[in-house]
């Protein structure tokens, strides 16, 4: 499942039964993919779904739906169309604006959050399905109001320029640093692959994420060379 | 009028230090809003339709059933029926919903008829390329045919660089609010005091009743200047829908197609040499596209850097292709002319027997700059161990990896663009510098403020910047490598000037004249007696209920007299390679970037922008490509799966040196954005060619195409 390949090797993630796995192409991911010029092609798959939906059982939507998603350890109560995505749900209707739309494809990694414990893409998550899990955001990290100290590492190391690849980049280095809290450098390079910058602050990432697996990390107005 | 030079190096306090950037912790910590994190009230979703033809006529196009859907506002056709599409991704119609499931649903039920007419979406062959083509630039000096007659050693080569985009991981696209009067615009733009005016004629109000504002950008590299079509149409969305915001963003494939993009540049080229390795002669055919205005390059440039070589014969050719349109693209034009002169030249080298760092050693005379040139190509050999590591083209061992080095040279202008600065002194002690300027990401708040600490004899943290808002005293477009420069001259001017506004204010107290005061460390005193002082606070408190505000101004024409800034940045970038010869899988070991860069602000955010220029050197020389289909006129890669950038694991080691030496420092401020994203194409092709005895004829360096030119397998047509 593509929101969950972010290290291969590692074993130690909790792994969902095979059962509950979801076909990464999503309906709403395909239809969208094909974008709004190719609205010819769509007539043929709209109606296989939907005579596949009239023999799967209770349907939601497709107006908007109530739902209550658990984001940063709190409860919060949100209508959201079936097809919304995670992300565009944390964005446009929880002002959560720290995950960032980029490739909305599950490549890039800007909108990269932490559901029940593992590292996702929420461009490939819909909301409906992010019920019930554990979704930490970067607005979670820094509830105490001190930076945490992966966005502080980030800042000392400068692995930042234009900024919007950064959110994802911190999430990820959480997620990294969680199951690895002493990654080498080899480690960090493959646990940070799948995020994305083009600002090229790839350098200052890797001196960031080691800083941070060290502890102790001190905010730094200035080097001291 | 104050002494507005720079302090000496040794006597910054503030300038030069390693600061970490002062929005650093907002970005990271995902509390930076962008213009694209917005949600204000009463928020409309504005969705753009696209033409699915490379060339089509308009014949039809119906929006009833669009504007009878539930929950849309307003629909604009941007480009209605007898009207030309002419790239897949053009224009056609712009709606806003309450939502954007609702605007992409209504944008889908926009009926359009196309008549499909043809269309052309490749230039590498120029012989298919028959009606579309106009001449571009033609350029002869001394007599290249006898040069070539009498050179010792003449090396024939073709060389390719394919369209790129820019990619910006923000796209392009803004919210604007407009009740037909007043417009209040939140774009995504490297251009905060420029874009109003073309805003304010393309809805037809006075550019006086535009508010333009910006704290953060996701990205520009050069294609975020002007004001676009859809921010016009988007504000007339919002007009036709009551004033309602209107967030209008362009989705990522619509962002790989026509928000900008590089033009391309291929190239037949011919040089000539003597025994000993002197360049005596250029000769090169080149075409590009930059979509159906073709693609331009400046021929006199050539052969880059290196332009004073005796006989030249160069002539272009502008390619008209059915593409989204070019933009400017880090440095225009300047990575094709490097790569393309590189690689011929280092294939002349190759074809002398000769080491390649000792042939542009042997014709550096060829260049603007010999010394510095000659400083820098030894200072990068040094860092990459060349003189052991170096081995003729070929010869690099006979196992499955190759190793080789490469070259490459880069150029830039990089003076300081016009910039005025609002320096504020408050009877309480504060102060404040404002100017509408923006930071893309290089650190130019950071900079601004270490230049207004610097001048007002102030801690760092004491200065407050206010940037990104057209009603700031106008400053330039974030192009060109000119912000820098610009901003640091405006800034420094107005803090001094407010500076020596409050010296006029206190002398009295102190007993003595103005002139013979001096703001250092958080004191105004007597020059040199810091006995004779008052607190920077107890300075201020003289001001009474008044305040100082004081305008400092950078007008670019002046400004290289002024001594303030300059221009002319020269940089080396040498890779090291290794090369797979069974996969053809090239592996970057490491690129060093030398790079000349006047008087440095801020040594921690430039190595940081050199080394992403690096970076996006590597993903242009191995991984970037706009891959277009002739047969159906479509961009096949316009997404982040298949339109390759490097991650973190694909850069190898990079090494920055910035040349500090006094000499250089004394120059002045120059801008460095975009000259140390120049060289590395080359070099890193031609480490590849160093390590593989073979030419592969185009960038990027694939795998396919590094075993088609060591023969391994056939070449793939275009």
């Amino acid at each position: 499942m593509l929101s969950d390949v972010k290290d291969p090797t590692d074993t130690k993630q909790p792994q969902e039964s095979p059962k509950k796995r979801k076909s990464p192409f999503s309906r709403r991911g395909f239809l969208q993919g094909l974008g709004v010029t190719s609205g010819v092609l769509t007539t043929g798959v709209l109606e296989q779904e939907a005579e596949a939906a009239a023999t799967a059982g209770p349907v939601a939507g497709p107006g908007e739906v109530p739902i209550t998603l658990t984001i940063n350890g709190k409860p919060m109560k949100v209508s959201v169309e079936p097809r919304m995505t995670l992300l565009d749900t944390l964005r446009g209707k929880l002002d959560h604006t720290g995950a960032k739309r980029v490739c909305d494809r599950g490549t890039c990694g800007a909108c990269t959050v932490i559901l029940n414990g593992k590292v996702a893409y929420a461009c490939t998550i819909l909301a409906i399905d992010a019920q019930g899990k554990q979704i930490q955001t970067i607005e979670g990290l820094s509830s105490s109001g001190k930076p945490h100290p992966i966005s502080q590492a980030f800042v000392n190391n400068d692995a930042q320029q234009c900024g919007y690849c950064t959110p994802g980049m911190v999430m990820a280095a959480k997620g990294l640093l969680d199951r690895n809290p002493h990654p080498t450098e080899e480690q960090v390079k493959k646990g940070m692959s799948g995020n994305l910058c083009r600002c090229g602050t790839y350098m200052g990432i890797r001196k960031a994420v080691v800083e941070a697996s060290k502890g102790n990390v001190v905010a730094r107005g200035v080097d001291h060379a | 009028m104050p002494d507005y030079s720079w302090p000496p190096m040794d006597k910054r306090r503030v300038m030069g230090k390693r600061i970490s950037r002062v929005d650093g912790i907002a970005k990271a910590s995902g509390k930076a809003k962008y213009n694209s994190d917005l949600n204000p009230n009463d928020l409309l979703y504005a969705v753009l339709l696209t033409s699915p033809h490379a060339h089509a006529k308009i014949t039809a196009i119906n929006t009833s059933e669009a504007e009878k859907m539930q929950g849309v506002t307003a629909v604009r056709v941007i480009n209605g029926a007898g009207k030309e599409v002419q790239w897949v991704g053009h224009e056609v119609a712009l709606v806003a919903a309450t939502s954007e499931t609702i605007a992409r649903d209504a944008a889908r039920l926009i009926k359009v008829e196309y008549q499909v007419m043809p269309h052309l979406v490749h230039e590498q062959d120029l012989s298919k390329a028959s009606g579309r083509t106009r001449p571009a630039g033609e350029v002869t000096t001394g007599d290249p045919e006898k040069a070539f007659q009498e050179a010792d050693a003449v090396s024939e080569g073709q060389y390719g660089i394919p369209v790129i985009t820019h990619c910006c991981l923000e796209p392009h696209g803004c919210v604007i609010s407009f009740d037909g009067r007043k417009a209040t615009f939140f774009p995504s733009t490297q251009n905060v005091s420029g874009m109003n005016a073309d805003l304010a004629k393309g809805i037809g109000i006075p550019v006086t009743d535009i508010h333009t504002h910006q704290d953060h950008m996701g990205g520009g590299f050069g294609s975020k200047f002007p004001t676009e079509l859809w921010h016009i149409e988007a504000a007339q969305l919002s007009k036709a829908s009551g004033g309602r915001p209107v967030k209008m963003f362009l989705d990522r494939r619509q962002e790989l197609l026509i928000a900008g993009n590089r033009p391309s540049v291929f190239s037949k080229i011919k040089v000539a040499g003597t025994k000993d390795g002197t360049l005596t002669a250029w000769q090169s055919q080149t075409w590009a596209t930059g979509g159906i205005g073709g693609g331009g390059l400046n021929a006199d440039q050539m052969p880059y850097v290196f332009r004073n070589v005796a006989n030249r014969k160069i002539n272009h050719t502008a390619v008209s292709l059915n593409t989204g349109g070019s933009r400017a693209w880090r440095a225009p034009n300047n990575p094709q002319l490097s790569y393309i002169t590189c690689c011929a030249l280092d294939d002349l080298a190759a074809k002398l027997k000769m080491d390649a760092l000792d042939f542009y050693l042997k014709n550096v005379n060829l260049t603007a700059r010999p010394e510095t040139y000659r400083y820098q190509l030894e200072r990068g050999a040094e860092i990459i161990n060349w003189r052991k590591l170096a081995h003729l083209r070929g010869e690099g061992g006979s196992g499955v990896m190759r190793r080789g080095l490469g070259i490459g040279v880069n150029m830039w202008g990089g003076l300081g663009h016009d910039s005025k600065c609002r320096a504020t002194i408050n009877s309480d002690g504060s102060v404040e510098v404002a100017l509408g300027t923006q930071d893309l990401g290089v650190g130019c708040r950071t900079a601004v403020q270490q230049v207004a600490a610097e001048s007002f004899g102030l801690p760092f943290e004491s200065v407050k910047v206010l940037i990104g808002d057209n009603q700031l005293p106008v400053s330039g477009a974030s192009g060109g490598s000119t912000t820098i420069g610009g901003v640091s001259v405006s800034t420094r001017k107005a803090t001094l000037n407010a500076v020596n506004k409050l010296f006029e204010k206190v002398a009295p107290a102190l007993g003595t004249e103005a002139d013979k005061l001096e703001a250092v460390d958080g004191r105004i005193q007597v020059k040199g007696n810091p006995a004779k002082a008052l607190t920077w606070k107890a300075a201020c408190s003289k001001l009474g209920p008044d305040k100082i505000e004081e305008m400092g101004e950078n007008v670019s024409r002046n400004a290289a007299r002024e001594g303030l800034i300059t221009q002319g940045a020269a940089g080396v970038q040498m890779a090291d390679v290794s090369v797979d010869i069974e996969t053809g899988v090239v592996k970057l070991n490491k690129l060093v970037a030398v790079q000349d860069c006047g008087l440095v602000v801020n040594p921690k955010m430039t190595e940081s922008q050199i080394y992403g220029a690096c970076i996006m050197s590597i993903c242009g020389a191995l991984m970037e490509e706009r891959v277009a289909d002739q047969m159906t006129g479509q961009v096949l890669n316009a997404d982040m799966e298949f339109y390759k950038l490097a991650g973190i694991g694909d850069i190898g080691d990079i090494v920055v040196d910035l040349d500090l030496r006094p000499e250089m420092d004394k120059r002045g401020i120059i801008g460095i954005g975009e000259p140390c994203a120049i060289g590395g194409v080359a070099a890193i092709a031609n480490a590849v060619a160093n390590a593989i005895g073979a030419r592969v004829d185009m960038v990027p360096v694939t795998p396919n195409r590094v075993l088609a030119a060591m023969g391994t397998i056939g070449k793939r047509s275009a």
